[in-house]
């Protein structure tokens, strides 16, 4: 799409010193919204270029930066307190990673890659597959497992209760001194008042049966989601105790603009972005790449 | 943001109430609010813009029917629009007189593919049309197993080579088995890829290619984004579609990916998944999925009873 390829040129042009007039709006607008950062974010955005626009007479490349700003910020927000600049389980203590998402939205393959990582750097690594009710996902983590060089603790019996491999699996990352557990739920729509029941329990459980480890709560979101990811994130927040955002499929065309109103209404740091298949396509989420690709259609 | 479309557009009513006609003038407010109502259901901005368009002119000096207020009519002709673009009346599978009828299943990773299989399966078993399922996916990890144990449970045999073999391979071998076992429908699960995956792309049109199927259906999750376009186009420039599914409508997304599926491909939406279990298919009708991506339902039937 020709338009999108060119909009930062396309924005030069138009966007001229001081207030933004109707075309350079409209390109903008249209550039986020075409990225699923959604209506109410993307008046958001705008209406803060402008007071900036009308603040202080600027140059069209100023004025581009400036969004750019605007738009880092709001991904930077949730990070501002802490004063760690980089994301990583802590070591000789037991870490635990929930990770939740909606159906087929990456969990899975997302804790492969995590698990990959996680035992490159020499951490003490265990995953508890939790997801006993979809069709084959204990034999597909199993297969991330051996790939990653990483056990599995799982419970062979069919449709078993989740939460009660999640207590086995804690135990046993107890008896063995693991420093991360990597927990792979079971995909779930958030409407399902059962099933966001279930998570509630398991992350009771974790709490209680690990009173001592430090536990972060991810979310997957998809990044050809769209604006459903903002209502996913506030359901699973209360479900979960949300700590954090990983956003897959990032090496497709959609832009995950979504995450950007998950960001900024629920204060959530996306932590990892997935792009791709393999077990190396994970990083470190960073607002600059991000900001950029989301521009640069 | 999940307001129904009719509380939202209050104000932009009261420049309709008391007159008589719907005109340009008077229903700008109403089209930019039915724009951020699509907007905020997922549709494609492009698809928005041509729809809005599309409104504008059938609106413009409209009759006002007797005892409906002018706001109200107004949503019906958006409503009426909507059912119209996403085609009017439900399409059954195709079947072919000489039999195996082939169904390729394709789209994005983790839209429902190999649930929407198992799923068509036994929908066909239920009109006494025997299956066989057959598992090109080779790449994701146990995506076999998967189609093997869906198969299992609904008692409909699945053909696999395992997982080196070729995939194009695999859907040869499996249309032939279908073909000398005397098998009514041959459903082919792929793996999920990206339309920018030339490589994957490639490989899709190569299995098209050698097993000429009858129907090729895109499955979409209906909590995609504005993405829904250009995949849709991708997929169907490249692959030629003949039709979509359209799943997870258990959630409650709007769904606006489905009017921006059928407005780029032409191709009717022909099933709906509402769940993870195999039972859970239905069959597409637009009137219901108007109603959704305007998050309305009352306001129809007011209008209907006038
Ligand atoms: N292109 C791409 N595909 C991905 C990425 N992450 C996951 N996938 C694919 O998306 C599909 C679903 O991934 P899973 O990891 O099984 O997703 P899940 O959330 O565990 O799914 P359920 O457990 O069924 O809810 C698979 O085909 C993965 O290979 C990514 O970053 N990029
Ligand atoms: N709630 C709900 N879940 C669904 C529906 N259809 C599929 N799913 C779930 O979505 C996830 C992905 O489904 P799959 O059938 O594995 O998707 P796929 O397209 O084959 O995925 P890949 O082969 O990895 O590309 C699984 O957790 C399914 O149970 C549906 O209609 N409703
Ligand atoms: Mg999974
Ligand atoms: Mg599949």
């Amino acid at each position: 799409d020709k338009t999108r390829r060119n909009i930062l040129n396309q924005l030069k042009a138009i966007v001229g010193q001081g207030p933004l007039n109707q075309a350079a709006v409209a390109e903008i607008e249209a550039a986020l919204l075409q990225a699923d950062v959604g209506v109410e974010a993307t008046d958001y955005i705008i209406s803060e270029l402008q007071k900036k626009l009308r603040a202080e007479v600027t140059a069209p490349e100023e004025a581009i930066a400036f969004l750019k700003e605007i738009l880092r910020d709001m991904l930077d927000q949730p990070l501002k307190e802490s004063h760690k600049s980089s994301f990583a389980p802590d070591k000789e203590t037991l870490n635990i990673w929930l990770i939740t998402g909606v159906n087929g939205a990456g969990k899975t393959t997302t804790i492969g890659k995590i698990s990959h990582l996680a035992q490159k750097s020499g951490y003490k690594c265990l995953i508890g597959a939790a997801d006993t009710f979809r069709a084959a996902a204990v034999e597909q983590v199993k297969v991330w497992g051996t790939r990653s060089g990483v056990e599995v603790i799982s419970n062979p019996g069919k449709n078993t209760d989740p939460a009660a491999v999640v207590f086995d699996a804690i135990a046993a990352a107890q008896a063995r001194e693991t420093e991360l557990l990597l927990v792979d739920t079971a995909g779930r729509l958030q409407n399902k008042k059962n099933l966001m029941d279930e998570l509630s329990k398991i992350r009771r459980i974790i709490d209680k049966k690990a009173p001592k480890a430090k536990i972060e709560s991810l979310l997957v979101l998809d990044a050809t989601l769209g604006q459903n990811g903002l209502r996913q994130a506030e359901v699973f927040s209360q479900a979960a105790q949300l700590s954090g955002v990983v956003l897959t499929k990032l090496d497709g065309t959609a832009k995950g603009g979504v995450a950007l109103a998950v960001v900024q209404q629920l204060g959530l740091p996306i932590r990892f972005i997935g792009a791709g298949e393999g077990i190396e396509d994970l990083r470190p989420f960073s607002s600059y790449e991000f900001v950029e690709a989301l521009l640069s259609g | 943001m999940f307001d129904a479309l009719s509380d939202r557009l209050e104000s932009a009513w009261k420049k309709l109430r008391g007159q008589d006609k719907i005109s340009q003038s008077n229903i700008q407010d109403a089209l930019r609010e039915v724009r951020r109502a699509l907007l905020e259901a997922d549709v494609n901005l492009q698809v928005v813009k041509d729809f809005i368009s599309e409104v504008e002119a059938k609106a413009q000096g409209a009759d006002v029917l007797a005892g409906v207020r002018p706001d109200q009519q107004f949503i019906k002709i958006v409503h009426d629009e909507l059912v119209q673009v996403m085609g009017a009346e439900n399409v059954p599978l195709a079947e072919t007189e000489e039999q195996p009828t082939i169904v390729l299943m394709a789209g994005l990773q983790g839209t429902g593919k190999t649930t929407a299989t198992a799923k068509l399966a036994l929908h066909l078993r239920k009109l006494d049309r025997s299956c066989l399922l057959v598992a090109t996916d080779v790449y994701r990890p146990a995506a076999i197993d998967q189609l093997v144990t869906l198969g299992k449970q609904i008692d409909v045999p699945v053909f696999d080579m395992g997982s080196d073999a070729d995939p194009v391979e695999i859907a040869r071998q499996g249309v032939e088995r279908g073909r000398t076992e005397g098998i009514n429908t041959v459903i082919i699960d792929t793996a999920g890829r990206l339309q920018i995956d030339e490589d994957m792309m490639g490989e899709l049109a190569r299995i098209k290619e050698t097993v000429q199927p009858h129907e090729t259906l895109l499955v979409v999750d209906s909590m995609t984004g504005q993405e829904a376009a250009n995949l849709t186009r991708t997929f169907h420039e490249q692959i030629g579609i003949t039709g979509a599914i359209l799943t997870k409508l258990d959630g409650d997304s709007r769904g606006g990916a489905a009017l921006s599926v059928r407005q780029i491909s032409g191709a009717p939406i022909k099933f709906v998944g509402v769940g993870e279990k195999v039972e859970a298919l239905q069959p597409f009708y637009p009137d219901r999925m108007a109603s959704r991506i305007l998050g309305m339902g009352d306001v129809l039937t007011l209008v209907e009873k006038a």
